[in-house]
């Protein structure tokens, strides 16, 4: 179709929506009602509903303000060694042997999103397999990240809608079936969206049955400490895997855990048999990166690196963290207690059981519309609600809305 | 028996299974170093005390050291630890992509006023080239892209991962060191209507050849005529003459002339912002409601990339160009660097010819911007390298931005050495 003179060369293009989630974000900004509740949105607040930044964080960035001797040059394609190294410890913590033996390249990435893509471009050039398993749910852009690197997508049974647990039998299931070779997408802790997370005797049998098939591990850590309060015990998970010798995929994001979101700061770490396969792995990495945006941003790797690599600030974040956790923890109490004292019919124990930011309330898509209209309450309308866009002054409404729902019989 | 048991009493002892295969990454070839970054690992690891680093494009002051701008230091005090650092949307700060189509289009451009422009913030100018390459890839999939030869190396490799074809036309002239007018416009004239033509819109990178004013007009009337579609790499606004307005000459002169263009804009030279790839892509539409589309589009593909882009780069830029002291600060330490570097090539060129060499050394005071294609092969660039451990890249670029006073005497001397008997 030749364009006409004059014509834009892009005029047939038709407008895409806004994805639901944003839609949702900008109804909301719209919306005069002053008990407005944005529970969909997928960061950290305080109580009042206010953005969040860590202290250790905001002291940092004004100490590297002062420092005269940083510069702002290109960073290497890859990022920073130090920044590296430190994101590899963090993960697979500083006694891990394949971190000792160079087997671990970590490459930093534009947060988780960055890592996933482009650990999804890497699979795509030179892993044999070209299908990708993923929880059923997921997150939602987990799609989108694997299918512009032209992997298929297929899933894996993960939520049981009729426990609010987990499906394990599904989950073993449609992992054994899955072809030898393919690869599987494992959230490390905190799934989003459910909150639902497999036990620590469950992550073994998936470790084994995933080593048993030659299935591809690609863990996406984005909650590491947010689970359980503690930075390491949330990794273990992942460190079973490597401590078995066999290979993976990483994607790390600090965009919760230290509150950088727009700094777009995250690592990808491949774990590989031998360091010579780590060697040539990372040069391959970077003919991924260099294409796409030559090297990664500055700003929030340098603040990551000074934490991690100083004790203090390490011991101090990591406070920081077990508090947010504390936060959530106890929040999630407050709303179930809060439905146990209005009596609202059901079973509602899966708000205390499940764990991170996140958690499939078990409402249905009537129920959520029903609670935006009435009580301009928002949520995705899969029913999942942000624990950290609460607080105790509004638990209550939330389960006034809650139960109201509930009991119209929507 | 549970499906979990029966599994798990035949595979436990496979517990250590990892441990006795192999790696499903040992036919993973070690990938070619990139040239230009290549370069400087390898200035980094010689010991040299008279090593000169004249390889990669970061500018330098006359001491040799990297530089943060006043205006750069300035706006981070104001905004160190006191904002949040919550996710921009998809697009990008709006704010900032504003005052930098300002600089592309014009301070009072009615396209802006007309709200013509899909812009998103992108990752640098590479970000907005490979943004691009991929909406061009899913919008015109029987498009090439036409790059000039030569070219920044990375423009192959974006295009290429963005699956475009690639055509080459004529730029440089190897026997005068200018401009091969001639090729290039024979290029335009035989390539098939609607063909897309990367253009350098000021500062040719590696060349620092650039169009004169009516070469400009002249590339506009021909590709007007083809119905090319025009999409300008502004890597170096500032940079080139030291007045942005100036650099944008090529970019107004299409506008004036009705093109519907697209531009590729970069923070990281002209506001030493490198680092925080800080970059905007634009497209200039026929109207307000194909501007929404293309934007629309535009975010998709920048979404499964990095789902939205940095904060803090653009923060920066924003803060500068939207108080104007700090703006005025700014224009003034860009001319300050421009001004460094056509000194330097000015004393580059009068050591060289006051050294007795037999060749012309006028295209270093011709060529503009950061970079001089000195002319210089490939064994000549070795023998600076290996004998005089003065690095550039193997097409015999320097980067005028790694001389400096101190050692432009020393470059001289070993560039008329390797070249004397030429």
């Amino acid at each position: 179709m030749e364009p006409q003179e004059g014509d834009s060369v892009f005029a047939h293009l038709p407008h895409i929506p806004e994805v639901p989630i944003y839609a949702m974000m900008v109804a909301f900004s719209r919306d005069p009602s002053p008990l407005k509740l944005n529970l969909g949105i997928g960061v950290y607040r305080t109580e009042d509903g206010k953005p969040f930044q860590l202290n250790v964080v905001r002291r940092v960035e004004r100490l590297l303000v002062n420092d005269r001797s940083t510069f702002k040059e290109y960073l290497p394609i890859t990022g920073t060694a130090e920044f590296n190294r430190l994101s590899a410890k963090l993960i697979l913590g500083a006694d891990c042997p394949a971190i000792k033996e160079n087997r671990v390249t970590t490459v930093q990435c534009l947060s988780g999103s960055g890592s996933l893509r482009v650990g999804a471009e890497f699979l795509a050039n030179h892993y044999h397999h070209h299908t990708i398993y993923m929880s059923q749910p997921t997150y939602a852009a987990h799609l989108a990240f694997f299918s512009a690197a032209g992997l298929a997508i297929k899933t894996y049974r993960y939520y049981d809608p009729g426990t609010c647990g987990l499906d394990f039998q599904g989950m073993l299931e449609d992992l054994l079936s899955a072809p030898s070779g393919a690869i599987v997408l494992l959230q490390a802790c905190a799934h989003n969206p459910t909150g639902v997370d497999p036990t620590l005797p469950q992550w073994e049998q998936i470790r084994q049955l995933i080593r048993a098939k030659g299935l591809f591990p690609f863990f996406d850590s984005a909650y590491q400490g947010l689970v359980s309060g503690n930075l390491d015990e949330d990794a273990q998970f992942i460190r079973l895997f490597v401590a078995d010798g066999g290979e993976c995929l990483i994607a790390q994001s600090y965009s919760k855990i230290m509150g950088l979101y727009g700094e777009r700061v995250g690592a990808l770490s491949i774990v590989c048999k031998t360091a010579e396969v780590a060697s040539h792995v990372e040069s391959q990495l970077k003919l991924v990166i260099r294409p796409m945006y030559s090297s990664p941003p500055i700003h929030g790797a340098s603040i990551v690196a000074t934490i991690l690599k100083d004790r203090d600030m390490y011991e101090e974040w990591s406070i920081e963290v077990k508090a947010m956790t504390d936060r959530l923890i106890s929040t999630r109490r407050q709303l179930f207690d809060a439905l146990r004292d209005r009596g609202t019919p059901g079973d509602w124990g899966h708000i205390i059981r499940h764990v991170g930011l996140f958690t499939f309330s078990g409402l249905n898509p009537e129920q959520v519309a029903f609670m935006n209209k009435e009580y301009h309450i928002y949520m995705p309308s899969d029913g999942r609600i942000n624990m950290a866009a609460l607080g105790p002054k509004t638990v209550p409404r939330l389960a006034d809305a809650i139960h109201a729902a509930v009991n119209i019989g929507v | 028996m549970a499906l979990s048991t029966k599994l798990f009493q035949r595979s436990s002892s496979t517990a250590v299974f990892g441990a006795r295969s192999m790696s499903w990454w040992r036919s993973v070839q070690p990938a070619p170093k990139d040239p230009i970054l290549g370069v400087t690992e390898a200035f980094l690891a010689d010991p040299s005390p008279n090593k000169v680093n004249v390889g990669v494009g970061a500018y330098r002051d006359d001491n040799g050291k990297p530089v943060v701008l006043e205006c750069v230091r300035e706006a981070e005090r104001r905004v160190a630890g006191k904002l949040n650092m919550e996710y921009l949307p998809m697009g990008g700060s709006v704010k900032m992509v504003e005052e930098t189509l300002k600089l592309a289009y014009g301070e009072t451009s009615e396209f802006l006023k007309d709200k013509r422009i899909a812009a998103v913030q992108s990752l640098s100018g590479t970000g907005a080239c490979r943004l691009f390459a991929d909406f061009q890839k899913r919008f015109r999939p029987d498009s090439n892209i036409y790059i000039p030869v030569p070219t920044w190396a990375n423009h192959h490799n974006i295009w290429r991962d963005a699956q475009v074809p690639q055509r080459t036309f004529h730029y440089y002239h190897p026997e005068t060191k200018g401009l091969d007018f001639a090729g290039l416009i024979d290029d335009i004239k035989n390539a098939p209507s609607g063909s897309f033509f990367l253009l350098h819109a000021c500062a040719h990178n590696p060349t620092g050849v650039d169009p004169s004013e009516e070469q400009w007009k002249e590339i506009s009337y021909e590709i007007k005529g083809k119905g090319h579609f025009a999409f300008f790499d502004m890597a170096y606004q500032g940079f080139a003459s030291g007045d942005p307005e100036r650099d944008a000459k090529a970019i107004r002169i299409f506008l004036k002339d009705g093109h519907l263009i697209g531009i590729s804009q970069s923070y990281a030279k002209n506001m030493g912002l490198y680092g925080q790839r800080v970059g905007c892509l634009s497209l200039l539409c026929e109207d307000e409601k194909q501007a929404v589309a293309v934007k629309s589009q535009l975010q998709q593909l920048a979404r499964p990339m990095y789902s939205n882009p940095p904060v803090h780069g653009p923060l920066i830029v924003s803060t500068i160009l939207g108080d104007p002291d700090l703006k005025n600060l700014w224009l003034r330490e860009v001319k300050g660097m421009a001004d460094r570097i056509i000194g330097m090539r000015t004393a580059l060129r009068e050591n060289l010819e006051k050294l007795g060499s037999p060749i012309s050394w006028e295209h270093i005071t011709n060529q503009i911007g950061m970079f001089c294609y000195s002319g210089m092969t490939p064994e000549q660039v070795d023998r600076l390298t290996n004998e005089f451990h003065i690095y550039l890249t193997r097409n015999g670029r320097i980067s005028m931005a790694g001389v400096t006073t101190g050692n432009v005497g020393y470059l001289a001397n070993a560039i008329h050495e390797v070249t004397k008997s030429a």
